[in-house]
């Protein structure tokens, strides 16, 4: 197969030239459009100005979406692992021969539309659901009490819709792990917690970082659950780019915001993986 | 072993287990409700959130609610396009990476697994930046949604592409070679049948990527719907219950699709 020497380069260039062109050069541009002066318009036209200040005029005005967005993706992704983590170790480990079963239906909600199945938690969730009654009827909840349109709505949203994205890596990490190791602790007297502390998690990690990166990240930017679950007071960086970018056509600030979560988002994951010491991931 | 031990043991097994069905149902209790209001008559009621009573209605005309059906056959468009030039580039890319070495792998890496971890929404709003600032500002549509999913499938196939190609045995091929195969008979009759699920299986995730997508696609779309689009637009009014339709289709087609590909798969295993 090892023909020519260039061989590769030739299979590899139409993929790298259309990830250049469209997600590279475009994120330069994104970074340019973050330093334009806000005084232009769509159809006037921009000027790149290098106005720095874009930066700390959207942070002022925004910070509270941002820091929203953080906070919810950060709850989300700490549920997810839990849940996550029962799952995949229950697939992993206890499901014989289901085990590929188990696999599909861990795919399967993808396969229906994303936003059907949200709206679908909005029915689950509304106010004359069954489960906000069951929760009336218990008195966990006052008569007015709604889910809708409050953050554990939205967080719920978020955790049902990256789940799968946190079970995946997970499972694949811990399918890897030698069954010899856990029965190896048993033998060496340790019990069963102690031996899943010592063996099984740490070798897990891979799976846990791959799994809360990839839960984390569409969640922090994610903005559907926010607008159809939450409500105006619930709104996520995700909406207020969107809106940006859409309705009030305030590309420079639009702009600036983007390329602040990105930074954020990368500067997290690095901090992260360094401290997890799993650098191999990358 | 004590039989108090036994006992946890026991609790421990089934225990986990138990939580994992239920974390399972959890995942799949919204697609039930999908399912069920697909068969939801509310057309006498404004509460689009509470099931009424049972019809066939919806499955008999699908196609009622105005242009619903136009944004799913643009999705499908888009999906099958994006998917083929997707799954194209991206397994030559693949082979490249797995079958040949060359320089700057590294970057290349870097560059396929970024798109995989930035936030939907600064991809999208990046692409409208240059395609505002290129002068594409009006024209938005058909086609800057093709170039946007394209790009955002690449590497998703990359990915599963390469997996399936670094678990080849490569002696099989070495084998071909020895009976006086030449290198393009021992390709088709050999590697390809073997990678052939892992290509059909990134065929199958980009499909269901680009069809799916809406943030991306929301920023870059100009005045073109796609079903997501559509979606989103009636979700503000109230969702005519021929979206479940569509959501209950789409899912039945590909568990059908995702269990076939298993089994012809399992099917080639024995065969070996």
């Amino acid at each position: 197969m090892r023909r020519g020497r260039f061989t590769g380069y030739w299979l590899m260039l139409p993929a790298v030239v259309w990830l250049g062109l469209f997600f590279v050069i475009p994120f330069l541009s994104l970074l340019a459009t973050s330093l334009y002066d806000p005084e232009g318009s769509v159809l006037t036209g921009y000027d790149v100005t290098y106005r720095f200040a874009n930066f700390t005029d959207a942070l002022g005005e925004f910070w509270q979406p941002l820091w929203r967005s953080l906070w919810y993706a950060g709850v989300a992704t700490a549920i997810c692992l839990v849940l996550g983590y029962l799952l995949a170790y229950a697939i992993a480990f206890k499901s014989g021969r289901w085990r590929t079963l188990l696999l599909v239906l861990v795919i399967a909600p993808f396969f229906t539309s994303f936003l059907v199945r949200t709206l679908s938690w909005k029915l689950i969730l509304a106010d004359d659901g069954f489960i906000v009654d069951a929760l009336q009827t218990v008195h966990l909840m006052g008569e007015d009490g709604r889910l809708l349109a409050t953050p554990v709505a939205v967080i719920a949203g978020l955790v049902y819709n990256f789940l799968p994205f946190m079970v995946l890596p997970l499972y694949a990490s811990l399918e890897k792990i030698d069954g010899r190791l856990i029965e190896a602790a048993g033998d060496l007297y340790a019990s069963p917690t102690r031996g899943f502390l010592k063996v099984t998690l740490p070798l897990s990690m891979p799976g846990v970082v791959a799994g809360t990166l990839l839960t984390f990240i569409p969640a922090a930017g994610d903005y559907i659950n926010a607008r159809l679950l939450g409500s105006p007071n619930q709104r996520m960086v995700g909406n207020v780019i969107q809106d940006l970018f859409t309705s009030t056509g305030d590309y420079a600030a639009a702009g600036a915001l983007s390329v602040i979560l990105m930074v954020i988002i990368v500067a997290m994951v690095m901090v992260y993986i360094r401290k997890a010491g799993t650098e191999e991931l990358l | 072993m004590t039989g108090l031990q036994r006992a946890g043991r026991w609790i421990g097994d089934h225990l986990v287990m138990a939580a994992g069905i239920l974390v399972l149902v959890y995942m799949f209790v919204p697609i039930a409700v999908v399912m069920l209001m697909s068969f939801n008559d509310n057309s006498d009621s404004r509460n689009v959130y509470a099931f009424r009573s049972f019809t066939l209605d919806n499955w008999a005309n699908p196609c009622k609610p105005d242009g619903m059906c136009d944004a799913v056959l643009r999705s499908v468009e888009i999906g099958l396009l994006a998917t083929v030039v997707a799954t194209l580039l991206g397994t030559l890319a693949a082979f490249a990476l797995v079958r040949h070495s060359f320089a700057g792998r590294s970057a290349i890496n870097t560059i396929i697994f970024l798109p995989m971890a930035s936030p939907e929404i600064v991809m999208g709003s990046s692409l409208l930046a240059l395609f505002v600032s290129a002068g594409f500002g009006g024209r938005l549509g058909f086609w800057t949604i093709f170039i946007a999913h394209v790009m955002f499938c690449l590497s998703f196939v990359i990915v599963t592409v390469k997996a399936r190609l670094a678990g080849l045995d490569e002696n099989l091929e070495q084998a071909a070679m020895d009976l006086y195969a030449n290198e393009s008979t021992t390709f088709w009759r050999i590697t390809f049948p073997l990678v052939f699920p892992g290509i059909a299986a990134a065929a199958l995730l980009s499909f269901s990527l680009s069809f799916d997508d809406f943030i991306i696609t929301n920023l870059n779309a100009g005045q073109t719907v796609t079903f997501p689009m559509f979606v989103w637009g009636v979700s503000q009014r109230g969702i005519p219950m021929q979206v479940n339709v569509v959501g209950t289709a789409m899912f039945l087609i590909s568990m059908f699709l995702v269990l076939g590909n298993m089994l012809a798969t399992r099917k080639r295993k024995l065969v070996e």
